[in-house]
């Protein structure tokens, strides 16, 4: 409460300090005011401790994933049958898998492979559900009721069977598994897109664009697209952290990446046996690394979503 | 001559918000138009400036009548009738600085000639410098936001002009620079404007006739 009644306080005193010409004021305040009601969640010392851990983590993570194979002139394809299944100790930081790989490198090669899946299905789901969300919005008629329906139907399947069926289909392959998860994760994008246009249609700026001339393509693509923007980037890297889980189920399963590449999803997989033998590592120390990198991505993502979206509200100064 | 006749139109099918009203805007007059709030002022400025089509009636603009509205509607009958709505704020493009604003029409519509220079010819006429136009919506007052809208709606020097509540969100002096900007306009063009207002006395002083919508 006491929270509440000092920002309350701030707002107050902002349009004598501000005026038209401190924007920035503006924004700020609006920024406070729309973090202030959710103070755990998108603004105060939780907030900034967040985006600090993910940002500090993900930039960590980044560092090990290119500079580890370059440190030991290691390779993580190196077979060693003399060490196999060697526990974590100071030659081995992760230990060895079955086949005596390092399980760091491996570790660290998967991930790079997941979160390269991971962005390329966050951008292929995003564009495809922009499109669909747009053209259902500013169609409207029939084609959004189509389009709609069709939301439903792959909403309704279950994204893992269908993803499935799709890499069954197209035998193990990155195409495939970026594929399967891009096809049943457009919906979301879809629908916010489409409500977004919707509300936008309404606006009378529209309407004075189509009198000033604009085609249906121009107020598309000056007012309509542009607007939606924010919130489908938002969309695209909150997707990030779901897709990486989905590609490592998908290779745990046997489904996924062909097993030559490494990915986290593989290495489960291959360790499933490995832990019966005691080998605990192999399948506990990935399954961490991968942890704590989707909670990384997912802490920034949620701190820039927090951002983004209150500026928006002030552009508009509603 | 921008004609309306019989013009019945409205949102909800069965609930005609206009039922049967003929209007008739001619070149080098400015028509009031006055009535309460919900008479359908504003519907029959969305019908003549072709944004919503009518569920009756006719609209003809310099004699030829007008079949399809919004996109559908040919760009030279769309641009011949310039439009300013009430409320600036809603009425511009929120990441548009004032010189896209006033620039937008232009390139939409492929106007061939120097766009800029044009832009800084209005912006003079209506009163906004050259450092406010630089700056974007919510760093602009509702005022300095109505003057860019106005630049806009006569950036392709449209035949007539409907002004729909186009001062109600402004205070006396501005009200006076606006009106005195869409004047010279109609003296330097000929142009026809259709001025809606609730405002008596500004349409006594301002409009040549004055029309009212019964509720």
């Amino acid at each position: 409460m006491a929270d509440l009644v000092t920002s309350s306080t701030e707002d107050s005193s902002v349009p004598s300090a501000g005026g038209p010409t401190a924007p920035a004021a503006w924004r700020s305040a609006a920024r406070r005011r729309a973090g202030t009601p959710r103070a755990s969640i998108g603004s105060g010392r939780a907030a900034r401790l967040r985006w600090i851990v993910g940002a500090a983590t993900l930039a960590a993570l980044a560092v090990g994933a290119v500079l580890l194979p370059w440190l030991g002139g290691l390779d993580e394809r190196v077979l060693d049958y003399a060490a196999v299944r060697r526990p974590p100790g100071p030659d081995h930081l992760f230990g060895t898998d079955e086949t005596g790989r390092d399980l760091l490198l491996l570790a660290f090669a998967g991930l790079r492979v997941s979160l390269l899946v991971a962005v390329l299905c966050a951008v292929v789901s995003t564009m495809l559900g922009a499109v669909v969300g747009a053209v259902s919005g500013a169609v409207g008629g029939w084609t959004d009721r189509l389009l709609m329906r069709l939301v439903d139907t792959v909403n309704a399947v279950p994204h893992l069977l269908l993803g499935i069926v799709i890499v069954a289909l197209y035998r193990g392959s990155l195409t495939a598994v970026v594929a399967s998860i891009a096809l049943t994760h457009w919906t979301t994008v879809a629908r916010i897109v489409r409500s977004e246009v919707l509300s936008l249609r309404q606006r009378p700026y529209i309407d004075a664009a189509i009198s000033g001339g604009a085609s249906r393509w121009r107020v598309v693509r000056r007012h309509l697209l542009p607007a939606v923007v924010p919130q489908a980037a938002i969309s695209a890297v909150l997707l990030l952290p779901h897709a990486v889980w989905h590609e490592t189920a998908l290779s745990f399963l046997g489904l996924g990446l062909p097993p030559h590449m490494a990915s986290i999803g593989n290495i489960l997989g291959d360790g499933r046996d490995a832990v019966l033998l005691g080998a605990w590592w192999i399948v506990v120390l990935p399954s961490v690394l991968l942890i704590v990198a989707t909670l990384a991505v997912s802490g920034v993502a949620a701190t820039w979503r927090d951002r983004l979206v209150p500026r928006r509200r002030s552009e508009l100064a509603l | 001559m921008l004609t309306g006749a019989g013009l019945v139109a409205g949102y909800t099918r069965g609930h005609p918000v206009l039922s049967g009203v003929d209007v008739e805007v001619r070149p080098g007059e400015v028509l009031g138009m006055a009535g309460p709030s919900g008479c359908g002022k504003s519907t029959l400025a969305r019908v003549l400036t072709l944004l919503l089509a009518p569920w009756a009636g006719e609209v003809r603009l310099d004699g030829a009548p007008v079949r399809r509205f919004r996109h559908a509607a040919p760009r030279e009958q769309r641009t011949a009738v310039g439009v300013v709505f009430q409320q600036p704020r809603l009425s511009v493009d929120p990441r548009f600085t004032l010189r896209e604003v006033v620039a937008e029409p232009m390139l939409a519509s492929g106007r061939a000639g120097d766009v800029a220079d044009r832009v800084d010819e209005l912006a003079d006429q209506v009163g906004l410098t050259a450092e406010l136009l630089r700056r974007r919506p919510h760093e602009v007052s509702d005022g300095q936001l109505q003057r860019a809208c106005l630049a806009r709606a006569l950036s392709l020097r449209p035949r007539y002009l409907v002004c729909d509540e186009m001062t109600a969100m402004l205070d006396a002096s501005t009200t006076a620079a606006l009106v005195r900007v869409v004047n010279a306009h109609v003296e330097s063009t000929g142009a026809g404007v259709l001025a809606i207002s609730h405002d008596d006395s500004l349409l006594g002083v301002w409009a040549d006739r004055v029309m009212r919508l019964a509720p």
